[in-house]
């Protein structure tokens, strides 16, 4: 069960257990849990609220924090960069990110169950998911999208021109967006886990009822796969906002050119820790939970009306 | 179309019972059965057979399809280690991956372009790792334990809070923790990056560990207890050995993931001497500029090798892990 579907059983279980008893292994558990119970206070709990009071502060380190109510709020609503960023960020998210899973569903399905180079075809197709968040990758890519990188010089072999995809405003998010598909390899593992559970029986009775690979497709093979399409629809959305290192390297930490690749984790980290503005940056990281929180609870709820769950 | 796989089930579980004596009429009346929604296509008969040499050509056009997106996967990989191997020159004009002269030339100018030699980074880089690995190895196996097999107080709103720990994006903690930090005096040195994780924060391995323990048969820790075992013996005698599997998972993609962890890396280590690889490869951009793509491309290839190593050896690890938190 993923993480997604126990949070779920787990609220059923708590409404089970309601009235007073007695725990067994009370004070064990708590010992064991020790570590994790002062890391959640210590290092997640407090720290996100302390952060809630930032947003509300001018804070730069060196000063105490100031307190100056909404004029966050009112900066983040008039601030051209911030819009700009979150534009970026979407465009990445909701164009990579289909085009992601689309690509790994594609590829899952043409890996058969027992073809002949099967484990050879997925681990090609596994790696770059693997290498793809390191700064190595970034770097190759930089220059791969350079005005006289792998890329150009490819299409001057056929006889196209090209331009510096990484240097033009234009084409700099594409470069990124290209990476992000080409890491499709780790939702791919997980599609074709989820399609070797789907039972053959159901395939050989359409077949046998005269349906074509395409509508056994979107009858059988989609449906149940919705709970993994979603898992990964998920996870992939939640990782894709939080994306920072390939911007920052291939723009060499400012975003650029103009701003195109400028993620909304790359401009907090400049707020932050570029001009340590860490009330803005406060203010700006809890933006970005609630844009995550709120994106994953619209999927939720849409997940009634697409998702099938065998139990 | 929109038919839930549920409702079709039983039809077509009578189907397949039906088609085993190949029967024309009975598969017909199976099919009408089966299917109100005559949308099809093809007769059945032509669907089901397919001659052999029909099969074959379909079979050599699909592994086509796939050696050709396995080469456009693999390219750029194959194409920046042949040109770590190529004079800087050849770099800008050569995007073949037949290699004609060998010049080690450029790991050694990039082994020393910085100011300490690539070792140094290198062993930074697994300083930093191996501290996160061994933190997560005791403190999520711990918490799983409890969390799979204790019976306590506070269990079940705890184990929610963790999961949803997992989702919640790192820089809504960062500024409060690097003022924590600061105020240590630990900012430029490792403790930031694996102090955390001594806390169990990485709480997908603990939900990964969880979902393994709970596999274990339960009689194995009851007969023990029955012996009179304690907790921490049941723990390292019998669930520690038996959960190996989630413990090379968690070590694999723990490596993995500081290995290749930029953001909390550039924020905390600010010092050349503390840097780590990921840290020396971006300043290599800053120093030498686009001036020395070979030795930057060979730094490159040395900084993944350790990956590509790991996922060599723990491929089978690295899938299951992913499985088996990812999917029932």
């Amino acid at each position: 069960m993923s993480a997604v579907a126990e949070l779920g059983k787990l609220r059923k279980q708590a409404k089970s257990q309601k009235g007073k008893r007695r725990y067994k292994d009370n004070l064990a558990g708590h010992l064991f849990l020790l570590p994790w119970t002062v890391g959640f206070f210590a290092i997640t709990l407090i720290p996100m609220t302390a952060t809630l009071y930032l947003a509300f502060t001018n804070y730069n380190l060196l000063q105490s924090p100031e307190w100056i109510g909404m004029d966050n709020l009112s900066r983040m609503v008039s601030d051209s960069r911030l819009h700009n960023s979150l534009e970026v960020t979407f465009t990445y998210v909701f164009v990579g990110v289909p085009l992601q899973l689309v690509v790994s569903l594609a590829v899952a399905m043409l890996l058969d169950r027992g073809m002949r180079g099967l484990a050879f075809y997925r681990s090609v197709f596994y790696l770059p998911s693997m290498l793809g968040s390191s700064v190595a990758i970034a770097v190759l890519w930089r220059q791969i999208f350079g005005h006289s990188g792998l890329i150009n010089q490819l299409l001057a072999m056929v006889g196209i021109e090209g331009r510096g995809w990484v240097s033009s405003p234009d084409t700099a998010l594409s470069t990124l967006i290209i990476l992000h598909v080409w890491t499709f390899g780790a939702p791919m593992v997980i599609f074709l886990a989820g399609l070797r559970q789907i039972p053959d029986m159901y395939y050989e009775a359409a077949s046998i009822d005269g349906a074509g690979k395409i509508k056994q497709f979107a009858t059988i093979t989609i449906p149940l796969l919705t709970p993994i399409i979603f898992f990964n629809l998920i996870m992939q959305l939640i990782g894709a906002f939080q994306n920072f290192t390939q911007a920052y390297i291939v723009s060499g930490g400012s975003g650029g050119p103009a701003d195109s690749t400028l993620f909304y984790t790359l401009y907090l980290y400049q707020q932050g820790f570029g001009r340590f503005d860490m009330g803005y940056a406060a203010a700006m990281a809890w933006l970005l939970v609630i844009i995550i929180a709120a994106l994953t609870a619209i999927n939720f709820f849409l997940a009634k009306y697409w998702v099938h769950y065998d139990d | 179309m929109t038919d839930s796989p549920k409702t079709q089930t039983p039809t077509d579980g009578q189907t397949v019972g039906m088609a085993q004596g190949i029967n024309k009429e009975k598969r017909d009346a199976a099919a009408a059965l089966a299917n109100e929604e005559v949308l099809i296509s093809t007769k059945p008969e032509e669907m089901k057979v397919e001659t052999p040499a029909k099969k074959a050509v379909k079979s050599t056009i699909k592994h086509l399809l796939l050696i050709i997106a396995s080469l456009v996967m693999i390219y750029p990989l194959l194409w920046m280690v042949v040109s770590s191997l190529r004079p800087n020159e050849l770099i800008f004009r050569e995007a073949g991956i037949l290699l004609t002269t060998f010049h080690f030339d450029n790991y050694i100018s990039g082994w020393n372009a910085l100011s300490h030699p690539f070792h140094h980074f290198l062993l930074n880089s697994f300083i930093v790792v191996f501290g996160s690995i061994l933190a997560n190895l005791v403190s999520c196996s711990m918490a799983a334990y409890a969390f799979a097999r204790l019976d306590f107080r506070f269990k079940i709103p705890a184990f929610a809070l963790m999961l949803m720990s997992i989702m919640l994006p790192v820089h809504v903690v960062i500024i409060p923790q690097y003022i924590l930090f600061s105020n240590f005096g630990w900012v430029n040195t490792f403790l930031p990056l694996i102090v955390p994780k001594i806390l169990a924060t990485d709480a997908f391995f603990i939900f990964l560990m969880v979902q393994f323990i709970r596999g274990i048969p339960k009689d194995l820790d009851e007969a023990a207890r029955v012996d009179g075992a304690g907790h921490i013996r049941i723990f390292v005698q019998i669930i520690l050995p038996l959960m190996t599997p989630a413990l090379a998972t968690t070590t694999i993609f723990t490596f993995m993931w500081t290995w290749n962890d930029f953001f909390s890396q550039l924020i905390y280590l600010t010092s050349p001497d503390n840097y780590t690889v990921p840290l020396a490869l971006a300043a290599f951009i800053d120093s030498t500029g686009e001036s020395n793509w070979g030795g930057m491309f060979a730094m490159s290839i040395i900084s993944i090798l350790p990956l590509f190593i790991i996922f060599l050896v723990g491929q089978r690890f690295l899938i299951k892990g992913m499985v088996t938190t990812g999917i029932k």
